[in-house]
Formats: structure tokens, sequence, C-alpha cells
């Protein structure tokens, strides 16, 4: 009978195996969506200098939106720009915290369309950070950005949108569980 | 394990089952535990058949009638889970465990206390999703497919209890899948290769493979919702940096594999009432096997067709679509090798083939709905509408459902030793057969034109379909009320079986008493006698 001591221990391992594999899907799901542009994800910052700055001109789009009910301001100064590939732009955004407690909010890029996202290059961003405002504060954060030259010839408009999210609830059960 | 397996041999050698309710508490006999499975999954069927009672309730006419769209979406939800894992999965693993040792020549399960294990638990896991409704903030009401974050960020407090419901149902499904795939391939009768396998069991092994590979991913998939709730990580919420997005890729990596292990052994079931009632042995059995096999790899590379309006690079769509038509064609070898079968055989038209041919016709347009939802560019018209509704309903009601009614047909006299009464039977058969068509053929029409599925309201120019499909479901959910009643009065009144049971019927489990005795094939068939043969 010890054929069947192997045969279970061999399906136990298996399951164990799935339920991490379960896991592994989470990083191997940024791995797949940072090479297939899917969701529009945008990776960290990164700066490189372009030696044929191109004289191509892309139009770029900016949104904004505030998940769920988040009540800040939140806002580009400029709806859209027209911009060389390669160089490096600047445009302002301003967070204001509306209400009367001091609140912690976190802002996340998207690109559209996905396959473009990797050739949207951040090298600074409010993204990469959480913002802590009090009551009524307001502030202003550049984004800087360059689009990439071998950007594919068939996308001539881009679209940056961000979503804000209130993280401070989060924030206060993450340490409170820590 | 020796030592359990033959202990249990020393208590039971010879005897009787026990007395009482302790016989059912503490059975470790695969016969009385298929029994439980059975009964446990008929009762779910019926109280999930009582949800979608007050679902098309509701839906009789547009406008509010009797609930409140908040409990319309706890109905919506409980219907599913509980069709899903209380009733069709249960009954799948009855029919396992009162077969699988019968038609290998095995005398029980080869881990009988787990299997034990494995069902009581269930009663528990489902104690806990229903006693939701009792709770405050109600039952769960964000779908049976539980997308984040409507199940973590919107969710009633309930959730949690919902999420140990699913670890409990999921730990149950492994254990039994443990448990098949070990006595198939250590206890089979000697001379039994696995090419010689009833195709019953050929299904069932690989389903529980199916099993072991995707219910641990679930278990991973609450888990993760869990700490999304409870302990502050951001699994898929977007704001500390997840995606809710992930949380459609680990589901339907479960979820499609799930459907297939909804309906394989269901192919199993039918494929011996084909050809026992056409007295022939079954057409290619060997491509039927390797078509089993190719459907379950298949299923790990389609998940995503669930989500083509998700925003998908083209690719992935392209891939998707393409990936989900090649199933058809291992299914298609499925239906032909019946259609051959039945071919030139000698053809009688018991209840249990009369369910098995409405299988094989039923679920090949719901295949063919399948098709049409796995054209990607399409999709994005018929998704999340009632068309989708119609689909899996086809598969799973006159699909698996109609298998698992076919088969306790088909082996009911062997189990209680008694015969149901045949034209009570039919009566059942066409009362189901014309009220299921009745209840989802429409609701092809009503969402080709657009009725989103989900909803307790719709508008004015579907109210003459949805009264037809109110009334079939009435008339279906009454039909399924003479079922419970033809299957009682075979027990109680029934006339005595003999052995055989049907002229045409083959395998080792028809070489025994009916009923069986308690216990079976202590001693291995003896398969080169030639009548053993599966």
């Amino acid at each position: 009978m010890s054929s069947i001591r192997k045969s279970v221990s061999k399906l136990f391992l298996a399951t164990v195996g799935m339920f991490l594999f379960g896991f592994a899907l989470v990083p191997l799901y940024d791995v797949f969506c940072e090479i297939t542009g899917l969701n529009g994800k945008v990776t960290g910052p990164t700066f490189s200098e372009y030696e044929n700055v191109g004289n191509r001109e892309i139009k770029i789009i900016f949104t904004t939106t505030n998940n769920d009910d988040m009540p800040w301001v939140f806002d580009s100064l400029k709806s859209q720009m027209r911009v060389k590939t390669g160089e490096q732009n600047l445009l302002n955004y301003v967070f204001t915290n509306t209400t009367n407690k001091p609140m912690i909010a976190q802002a996340i890029p998207s690109v559209s369309p996905g396959k473009g996202a990797q050739y949207f290059h951040k090298t600074e961003c409010f993204c990469f950070e959480q913002q802590f405002l009090e009551p009524g504060e307001s502030i202003t954060i550049p984004l800087k950005f360059v689009i990439d030259p071998d950007l594919p010839k068939d996308i001539s408009s881009l679209a940056l949108g961000y979503t804000l999210f209130d993280i401070t609830k989060d924030l206060v059960q993450k340490q409170a569980s820590n | 394990m020796s030592a359990v397996i033959e202990g249990h041999h020393d208590d039971h050698h010879h005897h009787g089952p026990a007395k009482g309710i302790s016989r059912w508490l503490f059975t470790t006999n695969h016969k009385d535990i298929g029994s439980l499975y059975l009964w446990f999954s008929f009762i779910m069927l019926f109280i999930g058949g009582a949800m979608a009672m007050v679902i098309r309730a509701e839906l009789f006419e547009p406008g509010s009638q009797i609930v409140s769209p908040e409990f319309y979406n706890q109905m919506v939800t409980n219907h599913g889970l509980i069709m899903v894992f209380g009733v069709i999965m249960p009954a799948f693993v009855g029919f396992a465990n009162w077969l699988v040792p019968m038609q290998i020549g095995a005398p029980d399960m080869a881990l009988p206390r787990l299997n034990n294990l494995s069902f009581w638990i269930l009663p528990a896991a489902f104690g806990v999703l229903i006693a939701t409704f009792f709770m405050e903030g109600g039952a769960p009401n964000f779908g049976w497919t539980f997308y984040a974050p409507l199940s973590t960020e919107y969710a009633p407090p309930t959730v949690t209890y919902f999420i140990f419901a699913v670890h409990i149902m999921g730990a149950s499904s492994i254990m039994g899948s443990i448990n098949v795939i070990t006595t198939i391939l250590n206890m089979r009768a000697p001379g039994m290769t696995l090419m010689k396998m009833p195709l019953f069991v050929w299904t069932w092994l690989i389903t529980a493979y199916l099993l072991i590979a995707v219910m641990p991913v679930l278990a991973g998939a609450v888990t993760m919702m869990l700490m999304d709730i409870h302990f502050g990580t951001s699994f898929f919420k977007a704001g500390g940096g997840g995606d809710p997005v992930l949380f459609q890729h680990v589901f339907w990596f479960f979820g499609h594999p799930e459907v297939y292990i909804m309906i394989l052994p269901a192919f199993g079931i039918v494929s011996h009432i084909i050809e026992t009632f056409s007295r022939k042995p079954i057409f290619g059995y060997e491509s039927m096997v390797y078509a089993i096999a190719s459907i379950a790899l298949l299923s790990f590379v389609v998940w995503a067709h669930h989500m083509f309006t998700v925003g998908m690079p083209i690719a992935g769509e392209l891939f998707f679509m393409y990936s989900t038509m090649l199933i058809a064609i291992p299914t298609g070898v499925k239906v032909f090798n019946w259609l051959s079968t039945m071919f030139k055989g000698s053809l009688t038209f018991e209840t249990p083939m009369l369910f098995a041919i409405a299988f094989v016709a039923l679920f090949t347009i719901g295949g063919l709905s399948g098709i049409m939802l796995a054209i990607a560019p399409a999709d994005f018209q018929y998704h999340d509408t009632y068309f989708v509704v119609a689909h899996f309903h086809y598969v799973l009601v006159p699909g698996a459902l109609f298998s698992i009614i076919a088969g306790v047909y088909y082996w009911l006299p062997k189990w209680t030793g008694y015969m149901y009464d045949e034209s009570m039977g039919k009566t059942h058969f066409w009362l189901s057969f014309v009220s299921v068509n009745l209840t989802f053929f429409p609701m092809h029409f009503v969402g080709l034109a657009g009725m989103p599925r989900r909803i307790p309201d719709y508008a004015m120019q579907f109210a003459d379909y949805n009264m037809i499909v109110s009334v079939g479901a009435f008339l279906f959910g009454l039909s399924q009320l003479l079922f419970l009643y033809v299957v009682l009065k075979a027990i109680f009144y029934g006339k005595k079986a003999t052995g055989q049971v049907w002229e045409g019927a083959k395998g080792l489990e028809w070489t025994l008493d009916s009923p069986p005795a308690y216990h079976t094939f202590e001693t291995p068939p003896n398969l080169e006698s030639g009548e053993a043969k599966a």
C-alpha cells in the first residue's frame, strides 16, 4: 500500500504548489503587463537622452479622475499638449484637500492606447509617491515626461489618465496590523 | 495508509452498516458516502432552485415587483454559488463514490476516512454561506464570479463568511480529488489497464486532476481578497498599486477549468447510457479518452475569453479567441462519437436514454452559442447580456444537470435494488425537456436584443419573452418535484430490479446484485473471464 502513500503525497504537493502558483500569478501578471502594455501600465522613472530627437509631433491628452467619493480637487493645468518626440516636457498638476481632515492620496496613471504605454517615459512624477495634505492645503507638483522617438508610426496621440485614490484608511489599517 | 484500509476491513468484515444516525456520520463506506453526496446535492438543488424561482418571479414583469434590488442581487449570487458548488459538483462526486470502486473492481475508495471528512465539511460550508442571509448586511451580493472591488471594497461585511465557505468547499473538492486519483491509479482490478477503464472513470480521473490544479488557485484568490479586506494589502486595490483586473485573471484561471470540471463527468455518464441503450460498444473509445484529455489541457489556455472587453492587446484577444475555438474540435469528436454509437444500434428509449439524447442535442446548442461568444469582436456585443446567461444555462442545465438526472435513472435500480416508474420517468423527461427550452431558449433573443444580465428590472420591449421564460422556469422547477417523487416512489414502492437491470448494460457494476452488498469486490474480479470486461 506504499503506492497509495506515494500517490497521496505527490497529489498533496501538487495542491500546495498550485496554491503558491496562485500567488505567483501576481508578479507574473505584472511582468506580463510590462511586456504587452496591458492595462496601459507604465514603468518607474526612466531617464534617457535621445540622439535623434525626431521631429514627430504627438498630441497628448491629460485626464484626471477621482476614484469613488474621493473629495479632493485634482486637475492638470492643461488638458492637452502637442509635444515633439525625444524632448523633455513639463506639466503641473494641482492637488487640493477640500476636507477638514488631513488625508493621504495616491494617483495611479494609465496610458492609452495600451501599446503606447512603454514609449511614455516619465522622468519625474507624483505617481511614484503618496501625497499628504493638511485640511484645505493645496500643492502644485510637476510631471516631467519624454515621448520615445521609437513610438510606433500608427500612434499619433496618447492619453495619460490619472485616477486619485484616498488611501488614508488603508495606511492606518496597515500600520494597525503591523 | 495501509493501517487505515486494513483496520477498516477488520471492523466491518461481513458486517452490514451500523444502525441509526451514526451510520451516516461515521461511515467510511463509499456507497454510503456516495448516497450522502447525492442527497446533499438534491437538497441544494431545491434551495438553489427556489432562488431561481424568486429571480424569475421578479422578472415576470418589468418594474420592481416582489423583492428589493439588493435582495435580488443576493439571490443571483447565491443561486450561482449553490448550483455550481453545491449541486453539480457534489452530485458528480456522489457518482464517483458510488461508481468508481464498482467500475474498477475495487473494494472501496483508497482513503475512506478522508472520504468521510470531505463530505461532512460540505454541509458546514453551505451552512456558513446560507447563514449570511440572516446576518447584518445580508448575503453576498456581488455575483458568483465575485469580481474585486465589488467583493472587497464594496462588499457587505458577510464577505468574510463567504470567503471561509469557499475555502471549505475547495478543501472538500481537493480531498475528494486526491481520493479519486489515488483510487483509480492504485486499486484497479488486475488486468484493467488504463485504456480498458470505463469512460466514466476516465472522465473523473481527468476531472480530479483539473480540480487539484485549479481549486488551490481559487483558494489563493479568496485569500488575497481576505488580505485586502482585513490586512491592508493591495492585491486588487489600484490605490495601493494593485490591479482589479488581476482578480479577473486569477479567477478565470480557476473558472474556466471549473466549467469543464462540471461537464467532463457528464460526458462519462452519457457515454455509458448511450452505449447501453444502443446495444453497441461506444464508438471510438480511444478518441473519447484523447478528446477528454485535450479538452482538459486546452482549458488552461482560454480563460481570458471571459474578459474580452476588459482591455487587452489585440494579440491577446486573437490568442484567446483561437484557443477557445480549438476546443470545439475535441468536443465535436465526442458528439460525433455519440451519434455514431447510436447509428444502426438497436435503440430503445427508456428515461435515462431520453435524458442522454436530450443532453447531446441541447449541450451542442450550448456549445454553438459558446463558439459565437468566442468570437472576440462579436463578444463585445454579447458580453454581460442574457445571451451569455442562455449559453451557460444550456451547457449546465440540459447539459450537466440532465446528465446527472439521466445517471440517477440509469443507476438508481442498481443502487437501491428497485426500479423507478418508467411512465412517470418519461413524464418527468418530457416536462423537463419542454420547460428547459421554454426557459432558456428565449434568453438568446433578449440577449441579442441587448438585455443586460444581473438586473432586477428591464426595458418594456423585453417583457413578452421574459414572461415566457418565467413560465418555463416555474414549470421546470415543478417538474423537479416530480423527479423527487419518482425517486422516493422507486425506493419505497418500486419493483425489485435484477442485477443486470438493463439488457445492454456492460461493466463490472452490473455483475453485482441490485442493490450491491455493503462491501463488494473484496476479492478483485477476474477480468479475463470475459463478461466482466468494461
